[in-house]
C-alpha cells in the first residue's frame, strides 16, 4: 500500500484551473520532489495533500484512508513562508509547537538535529534566512511525523545556507521519513529526490527518478563554448544540434569524440570548452519550451 | 483540548510581556492620564454651572421663567428628581430647580462654592420668591467621575487592538495557517487569545486603579469586587468586538480602520470624558449600542452611588448578551487563512 496516493486531483479558481487531474502515489521512506514553474499547481497540490486547501474533486489517501483530522498528528509541514511571532525567542516557539501534539520527540533532539542550540534565545525576528528555515523545519519535526511536507525551503537562501538545509534533509531523510518536496533548484531535486514530477499549467508533465528522467530523454552531452569563437556560418555548417544562448554556443552531441574532432578541424578554439552532461533544466526546457524559473 | 490551549495562552502573555514598548504603553497612558486629569480638575474654577430643572413643560424653552434665561449656566430637564437631589448632593448638580410648584423650590448643597453663587442669581431677580431647600454631602470630585472612563478607555482600546489587530496580523503573516496545520482548532485558539487578553488587561486595570488610588484616594461607595466583576464582563465583551472585526479580514489597514470605527465613536459617546445628559436623545440611545457605555455607567453607579450588582443588573445583562452575539458572529467568521 502507498504511503500517500493522488487520485484526479483538480483544484479550480474562478477562472483559473491550478490542478487539472494529477494522479500520482508516494512510497513509504521516499523523498518525492515537484518542479515546476510559478504557476505550475505545485503547491495548490502540497496544500490539498496537506489537508490545508479543499479539492474542487478527486481525492488524497494517506495509508488507504481519506484525511482526517489525525493526519495533523503525524504529518509535519513546512509552508512556503511563514512568519512566527516577533517578540517569542526560538526556544518559546518550539515550546508552543511542542505542547501542541499529541505524539513528540524530544526538543533537544530537534535542537541538535537542526542545529539551533546557538540561537535558543534569539527573538524571531532577529534570525537570518536560513536560520529561519531551520527553525520552521524544525516545527515541522517537531512531532515525530510519518510524513513531512516541505514547500520550496531554500527559497531566497545563500547557496552555503542552502547546502546546509540539505545536509539535514539528507539526514532525515536516513530515518525512513516520507517527504514531499516542492522546489525551483533542480541541483536540490537531483540530490535529495528518489522520484520527480515535473508541472506545468497544472498538469504532470513527466515522473521518475531523476537519473531515469534524463535517460530517457537524452543520449548525448553538450559542448559549450564562449561564443566570441563562433560564427553564423558555423552554425550552418554544423552536423550537431547547436543552440545560441547569450554568450555561449551550446552543441549538443551523442558522440563527444566526433564533435571535438569537427571542431578542431574548423580551427575552433577549444580553451574555453566545457561538456556537460544534461540536466534537469534541460529536461523541463525541453519538455515546456521555457526556464524553469520564468 | 486543555493542554492546547494553554499553549497558546501561555505564549501570547510572554508575547505580551516581551513587547516592552506595548506593555509600558499599556500601562503608561491610563497613569499619565488619572494624574493629569486630577491636576487640571483639582482647580476650583469652573466656567460653567449645571442646574437641574424639574418642569411639566416638554421642553424647558416653553418655560417663561427668567432664571432659565440667564447664560452661562446648563439648564438639564430632570426626570427623576430623586435621582437628582442625590446628585445635589453629589455636587455633580449645583441646584436642583422644580418648577411644578408655586411658588418654585430648588435644593442646594451648603458646602458648594457654584450652589452659594446660583442662590444670589436666583434671588436677586431671577426668582425672589423661590423656596430653598437644603441637603448637604460631600462632592464627588471631577476626577471620580472620570477614573471609570478613564480606564474604561484603555481597556477599550487594548482589548480591541490587542485582539482583533493582532489576529489580523497572525492571519497576514501566514501564523494562522501555519497553527492551522496542527492539531490546534480555531476555539482553542480564539479562547486563549480571548482569556490571554482578558488577563494581562484586568490585571494592568488593577494595578493602575489601586496605584493611582492610593495618591488620589478615588470615592468608592459600593464594593471592589462588583466593580472588578463589571470591569471583567465590559472588557470580556469589548475583547468579543475585537474578535469578531478580526475573524476574517486579512489587512492590517482595513482591521486598524474598522477598529478605529468602533473605537472612536465609544470614546466620544460612551461618557469616557463627559456625560451624556442633556444631549440629544437620538445621540443617547445611539451611545446603547456601545458596551464601553454600559460598562462605565455600571461602574459609576457602583463607586459613586455604591449600587450593589443588583442595581446595575441591566447593565451587566445587556453585556452578557453582546458578549454572546460578538463571540457567535466571531465564531461563525472565522477563517484560519484569508478568502
Amino acid at each position: 500500500m502507498s504511503e500517500l496516493e493522488v487520485r484526479n486531483l483538480v483544484k479550480r479558481y474562478p477562472g483559473v484551473e491550478a490542478v487539472a487531474g494529477v494522479s500520482f502515489t508516494v512510497q513509504r521512506g521516499q523523498c518525492i520532489g515537484m518542479l515546476g514553474p510559478n504557476g505550475a499547481g505545485k503547491t495548490t497540490t502540497v496544500e490539498i495533500m496537506e489537508g490545508i486547501l479543499p479539492a474542487t474533486s478527486g481525492e488524497v489517501l494517506y495509508q488507504g484512508k481519506h484525511l482526517d483530522a489525525g493526519f495533523r498528528e503525524v504529518a509535519g509541514i513546512q509552508f512556503q513562508s511563514t512568519v512566527l511571532q516577533d517578540k517569542l525567542n526560538v526556544k518559546q516557539v518550539l515550546q508552543l509547537f511542542h505542547r501542541l501534539y499529541r505524539k513528540t520527540r524530544p526538543i533537544d533532539e530537534i535542537i541538535e538535529i537542526c542545529k539551533l542550540g546557538d540561537l535558543l534565545s534569539r527573538e524571531n525576528r532577529k534570525l537570518s534566512g536560513g536560520q529561519r528555515q531551520r527553525l520552521l523545519l524544525a516545527l515541522a519535526l517537531i512531532n515525530d511525523p510519518e510524513v513531512i511536507f516541505l514547500d520550496e525551503p531554500t527559497t531566497g537562501l545563500d547557496p552555503q545556507a542552502r547546502r546546509n538545509f540539505w545536509a539535514l534533509i539528507e539526514h532525515i531523510k536516513t530515518e525512513n521519513k516520507t517527504i514531499v518536496l516542492t522546489t525551483h533548484y533542480m541541483e536540490e531535486a537531483y540530490l535529495l529526490c528518489d522520484v520527480i514530477l515535473i508541472m506545468d499549467h497544472g498538469h504532470i508533465i513527466a515522473e521518475g527518478s531523476p537519473s531515469q528522467l534524463l535517460e530517457d530523454h537524452f543520449s548525448d552531452v553538450i559542448l559549450s563554448l564562449p561564443a566570441t569563437v563562433w560564427t553564423a556560418a558555423l552554425t550552418e555548417q554544423c552536423p550537431f544540434l547547436v543552440l545560441e544562448l547569450p554568450g555561449t554556443i551550446e552543441v549538443s552531441s551523442k558522440d563527444v569524440d566526433a564533435a571535438i574532432a569537427w571542431l578542431q578541424s574548423h580551427q575552433i578554439p577549444l580553451a574555453g570548452l566545457r561538456i556537460r552532461p544534461r540536466t534537469l533544466e534541460d529536461l523541463f526546457i525541453e519538455l515546456t519550451g521555457k526556464e524553469l524559473r520564468a | 483540548m486543555i493542554r492546547r490551549f494553554l499553549a497558546v495562552l501561555h505564549a501570547r502573555n510572554i508575547e505580551f510581556v516581551q513587547d516592552r514598548s506595548t506593555l509600558g504603553w499599556n500601562l503608561l497612558l491610563p497613569v499619565v492620564l488619572v494624574f493629569g486629569l486630577a491636576t487640571v480638575f483639582s482647580s476650583p474654577y469652573r466656567s460653567m454651572f449645571k442646574v437641574g430643572v424639574v418642569s411639566e413643560m416638554a421642553s424647558l424653552e416653553d418655560e417663561p421663567n427668567e432664571f432659565l434665561q440667564l447664560r452661562y449656566i446648563d439648564f438639564i430637564k430632570v426626570s427623576d428628581p430623586a435621582d437628582a437631589l442625590m446628585r445635589v448632593e453629589r455636587h455633580q448638580l449645583d441646584m436642583l430647580l422644580d418648577l411644578r410648584v408655586d411658588p418654585p423650590r430648588y435644593w442646594i448643597n451648603d458646602e458648594s462654592r457654584q450652589a452659594y453663587i446660583l442662590e444670589r442669581l436666583l434671588g436677586s431677580g431671577a426668582d425672589a420668591r423661590a423656596q430653598r431647600e437644603k441637603v448637604s454631602g460631600l462632592a464627588v470630585r471631577r476626577i471620580d467621575w472620570l477614573v471609570p472612563g478613564i480606564l474604561g478607555m484603555n481597556m477599550m482600546f487594548s482589548c480591541l487592538f490587542g485582539v482583533g489587530y493582532v489576529v489580523v496580523r497572525y492571519r497576514k503573516n501566514g501564523f494562522l495557517k501555519r497553527l492551522s496545520a496542527t492539531p490546534l482548532r480555531a476555539a482553542e485558539f480564539a479562547a486563549a487569545q480571548i482569556v490571554s487578553r482578558l488577563l494581562l488587561i484586568m490585571l494592568i486595570t488593577v494595578i493602575v486603579f489601586v496605584g493611582t488610588d492610593y495618591f488620589l484616594d478615588f470615592r468608592m461607595e459600593g464594593s471592589y469586587l462588583d466593580l472588578l466583576l463589571v470591569a471583567a464582563l465590559g472588557a470580556f465583551s469589548m475583547v468579543a468586538l475585537g474578535f469578531a472585526v478580526a475573524a476574517r479580514l486579512n489587512s492590517e489597514e482595513l482591521a486598524g480602520g474598522l477598529l478605529n470605527v468602533a473605537s472612536w465613536p465609544m470614546m466620544i459617546l460612551s461618557g469616557v470624558w463627559f456625560s451624556l445628559e442633556g444631549t440629544n436623545p437620538i445621540v443617547q440611545k445611539l451611545a446603547l449600542i456601545f458596551p464601553l457605555t454600559h460598562m462605565l455607567e455600571a461602574a459609576r453607579a457602583i463607586m459613586l452611588d455604591g449600587n450593589g450588582l443588583a442595581g446595575v443588573l441591566p447593565q451587566m445583562a445587556t453585556l452578557a448578551i453582546m458578549s454572546g452575539l460578538l463571540l457567535a458572529a466571531g465564531a461563525a467568521m472565522f477563517r484560519w487563512q484569508p478568502d
